[in-house]
């Protein structure tokens, strides 16, 4: 009898089955960051209406998303990264040295395609270059790109000095102020197709998990097998790029390249990234809450440049935003805290 | 009825203390009282509430319902600083202190004596320090960092803060879990000087034998239940373990009638320029070797650079005849070698993400399709490997933090037999984990061996070695000491090739 293998301490009851999840799916959107910024960013709509008649032309909203299409695509592309516990700040010198390029090449007398190659690619090699700084030499990403944000700026500096480049042919303009059909710009399109691939990739694939996977815990991560410093590599490649595309359409949109270009973008990419809900510590966040914030920003910077507000209090505004939005469910925690006891 | 002439007055007493967390009931109606000059064991499974509580003492968390009173007196613990007013401090199973700061650094963090304008005492502050820890019988110097110190150390350090503070409940949650048996002696003589200073200890332990070496009293917890409380004197350990578990302990080991198969792994030479040396041996399909050995002979390091983790300096491995060429983790896995790790919260499992997207983690590709994730897919087979492991949860989508240490093991071993291994490394399965997830681990090992997988069991403890292996490799210092047949191994081989005596002996005859 004593030979017999002992029961289990607590014998489920037969057929006991695991349920997938614990609440249904409308508790779950209901306590999501991304509703709760969607109601933010209906209330910043309406707050706009109200406060200036032209706010609602078509034509003015359509300007407005110039505001933020360029940024969002890096802040897509960021946002993966912020996940995987990385970070990436010099994409406004990428954006500046990959500009310059472009500039550069006009000069030799480069068409639309060779530049858009090289706005491009420069993107990407720039990205590449930080994530081997990072991943090769296991340095910190904060540091790197904290240096390569000055290194990549300085050359474009080094190479224009206080003058500009312009000169771009006129086909090339399309890609910063081309209409696809009436007030849909291309950037706008360009804007929604990085949105759908990035939360497919993000939230569809084994890729995107393993972001979150190495965001969370990069050790077990490693345990599990997945090749950490291999996603990271692609991630830091990624973010290149898409500051390379940026560039591009940046560069279109303003038909000249100074120095200065994108000067202190880094920051509000940050901003939409971490104010979309993605955690700043790494392992969570979501394509959706970027996107939205990506709207409230462009929304506010329009709505308050409509009213005259000079840019100082615009940034004041954005940071007292960004701020309030992070401290609500902190102080809501709080109040409820409170009242139990 | 007690009788109050000979009883004293508890310090500390808990009335029906209640905490629930989202889909937990952590304590329920909960009571205990501590005694000055006594140790008061807590007995229960990992998952019984234990850490709750001592959560709620230390004024971590609140509970929701029940009483906690302080020498006759209603108190509200309302953070930790609360509780050490109140005389509560804890010392905690790997101990909470800064390791860049100074051991007197670490004594007066937050209570540290004030000179002219409320500056530091650092002279002050380094004298009391030596003197506490003089009191306490500890020769460490105040001024080192607390990095520098072993674990032993640094419970002696966090002993001597909880003396600072003046402190008559101490709380120690496992202080015994990683220290060796002659700091554990240590810390019985310090527990015994505790106790004549007039401290109520609350002594929370895994470990019978420690129990009934130390305590007085003893309260018996199990799903958030108290159960049973008493004097330890009334009780022998078989019954303390039946109310534990709530059934007898008559066969902890299941029974195998293993006869092990062909050799599917072999490893020649493996060596490391620090770790280890001239590993060589086989594996067979449906055996479970034992790896036993000190902390720190070696034997994780050589786990881990089969698995691809580290690299051999030299040796290789073959895997059913063919030579293995393993330079990271996603090899071994492809392989079919996988390795669960001994750190469970930093390798083995992420805790921030749910159960099921833990489980499918390296298998990902064969739930998914081209690359894109398909989730039912992933529920079945996250269903499939933890209901056979009879995971205790409320549903596949909990985080795994929310678990308890058992049920985070089970988590971590269903991972890594979705992938469908062939040689499947544990590395100390149970460390930490309850009696109850224990058996189901071990039960779950002798199925798995049956099925024709091959287990390499690295242990520490001496039971589970020789209730579980089929072969058993003993390691010191990096290198293979002998392999033995389970029959006929008693414990005293296993701690005298462990440990070396035997060597010494010989050496010493020899001179």
């Amino acid at each position: 009898m004593s030979l017999a293998p002992p029961t289990p301490t607590h014998a489920p009851p037969a057929g006991r089955k695991l349920p997938n999840r614990l609440n249904g799916r409308s508790a779950r959107v209901l306590k999501s960051w991304e509703v709760l910024l969607a109601v933010i960013a209906v209330a910043i709509f309406f707050a706009n209406t109200w406060a200036s008649p032209y706010f609602l032309d078509p034509w003015n909203l359509s300007d407005a998303t110039f505001n933020f299409t360029e940024k969002a695509m890096i802040a897509f592309a960021m946002a993966l990264l912020i996940i995987s516990g990385e970070i990436d700040l010099s994409v406004a010198g990428i954006i500046a040295l990959a500009s310059t390029a472009m500039g550069w090449a006009v000069q030799y007398g480069a068409g639309t395609g060779e530049l858009v190659a090289i706005g491009v690619g420069v993107g990407a090699i720039c990205g590449a270059f930080n994530g081997v700084l990072v991943t090769r030499f296991g340095l910190p990403s904060i540091v790197v790109t904290i240096g390569t944000m000055s290194l990549f700026r300085g050359i474009s500096y080094i190479v224009l000095g206080d003058q500009a480049f312009n000169g771009y042919p006129e086909s090339f303009a399309f890609f910063g102020r081309g209409y696809v059909f009436w007030v849909i710009s291309f950037e706008l399109v360009l804007f929604a197709v990085f949105a759908l691939i990035y939360a497919l990739v993000l939230h569809g694939t084994n890729f995107g998990r393993h972001i979150y996977a190495i965001g969370n815990n990069p050790t077990a991560a490693t345990f599990s097998g997945i090749r950490v410093e291999r996603v990271k590599m692609a991630l830091f490649l990624l973010t290149g790029l898409m500051s390379g595309i940026a560039a591009v359409c940046l560069t279109a949109r303003l038909g000249s390249t100074r120095p200065s270009i994108a000067f202190g973008w880094e920051l509000e990419i940050v901003t939409m990234v971490v104010l979309g809900g993605v955690s700043i510590l790494g392992g969570a966040g979501s394509i959706l809450g970027v996107v939205i914030a990506a709207l409230i920003m462009g929304m506010v910077t329009f709505g308050l440049g409509l009213l005259n507000v000079p840019g100082i209090v615009m940034s004041i505004f954005i940071g007292g935003l960004l701020i309030g939005v992070i401290a609500l469910p902190r102080m809501v925690q709080l109040l409820r805290k409170g009242r139990l006891t | 009825m007690t009788d109050n002439n000979t009883t004293p007055q508890p310090v500390l007493r808990l009335n029906g203390i209640t905490k629930t967390f989202p889909g937990v009931r952590a304590l329920s109606e909960v009571d205990l009282a501590l005694y000055p000059g006594e140790v008061t064991a807590l007995i229960g499974e990992n998952g019984a509430g234990k850490s709750t509580l001592v959560k709620i003492l230390t004024g971590i968390h609140q509970p929701d319902a029940g009483q906690i009173i302080v020498d006759e007196t209603p108190t509200t613990l309302a953070d930790a600083s609360a509780a050490t007013r109140a005389g509560i401090t804890a010392i905690h199973q790997e101990t909470v202190l800064f390791d860049d700061l100074s051991v007197a650094e670490n004594i007066y963090l937050g209570h540290a004596p004030r000179g002219r304008f409320g500056l530091l005492d650092w002279a002050r502050m380094e004298e009391d320090a030596r003197e506490i820890l003089k009191r306490i019988g500890a020769a460490i110097n105040p001024r080192l960092p607390l990095r520098d110190l072993g674990i032993a150390s640094k419970h002696l350090v966090a002993i001597a803060r909880a003396l600072s503070v003046q402190a008559r409940v101490v709380v120690m949650d496992e202080p015994t879990a990683a220290l060796s048996q002659a700091e554990i002696e240590e810390l019985y003589t310090l527990i015994d000087r505790l106790k004549a200073e007039g401290k109520a200890i609350l002594f929370i332990s895994h470990k019978f034998d420690e129990v009934f070496r130390i305590a007085e009293r003893y309260t018996v917890f199990r799903d958030g239940q108290m159960v049973d409380a008493g004097m330890i004197s009334d009780v022998t350990e078989d019954q303390l373990v039946e109310k534990m578990v709530g059934r007898a302990m008559s066969a902890i080991f299941p029974v195998r009638h293993a006869t092990p198969g062909e050799t599917v792994l072999e490893v020649r030479d493996y060596s490391h320029p620090t770790e280890f040396a001239d590993i060589s041996f086989d594996l067979r399909r449906g055996e479970i070797l034992g790896f036993y050995g000190l902390v720190g002979a070696g034997r994780s390091e050589i786990m881990q650079s089969l698995f691809g983790v580290t690299k051999p300096s030299h040796g290789e491995a073959r895997l059913n005849g063919r030579a293995l060429s393993i330079r990271t983790p996603a090899d071994a896995i492809a392989e079919g070698i996988v390795y669960v790790p001994e750190d469970r919260g930093k390798q083995g499992a992420i805790t921030a993400m749910p159960i099921f997207q833990n489980v499918t983690l390296p298998s990902l590709s064969r739930t998914s399709n081209k690359g894109f994730i398909r989730m039912a897919q992933e529920f079945d087979l996250a269903r499939h490997y933890t209901e056979r492991l009879d995971l205790r949860a409320s549903a596949l989508d909990q985080t795994v933090g929310n678990l308890s240490g058992g049920n985070q093991q089970k988590v971590v071993i269903a991972k890594w037999l979705a992938t469908r291994p062939e040689v499947i490394i544990l590395d100390e399965p149970t460390k930490g984990i309850d009696v109850g997830s224990k058996a189901a681990v071990h039960d779950f090992m002798a199925e798995l061996a049956a099925e024709g997988l091959c287990v390499i069991m690295v242990s520490s403890e001496i039971p589970e070695i020789l209730g579980m292996s089929d072969r058993v490799i003993v390691m010191r210092e990096g290198r293979i000491v002998s392999q033995h047949p389970r029959d006929g191994l008693s414990p005293e081989i296993l701690v005298r090739e462990a440990a070396g005596y035997g060597a010494t002996a010989q050496k010493e005859s020899a001179a």
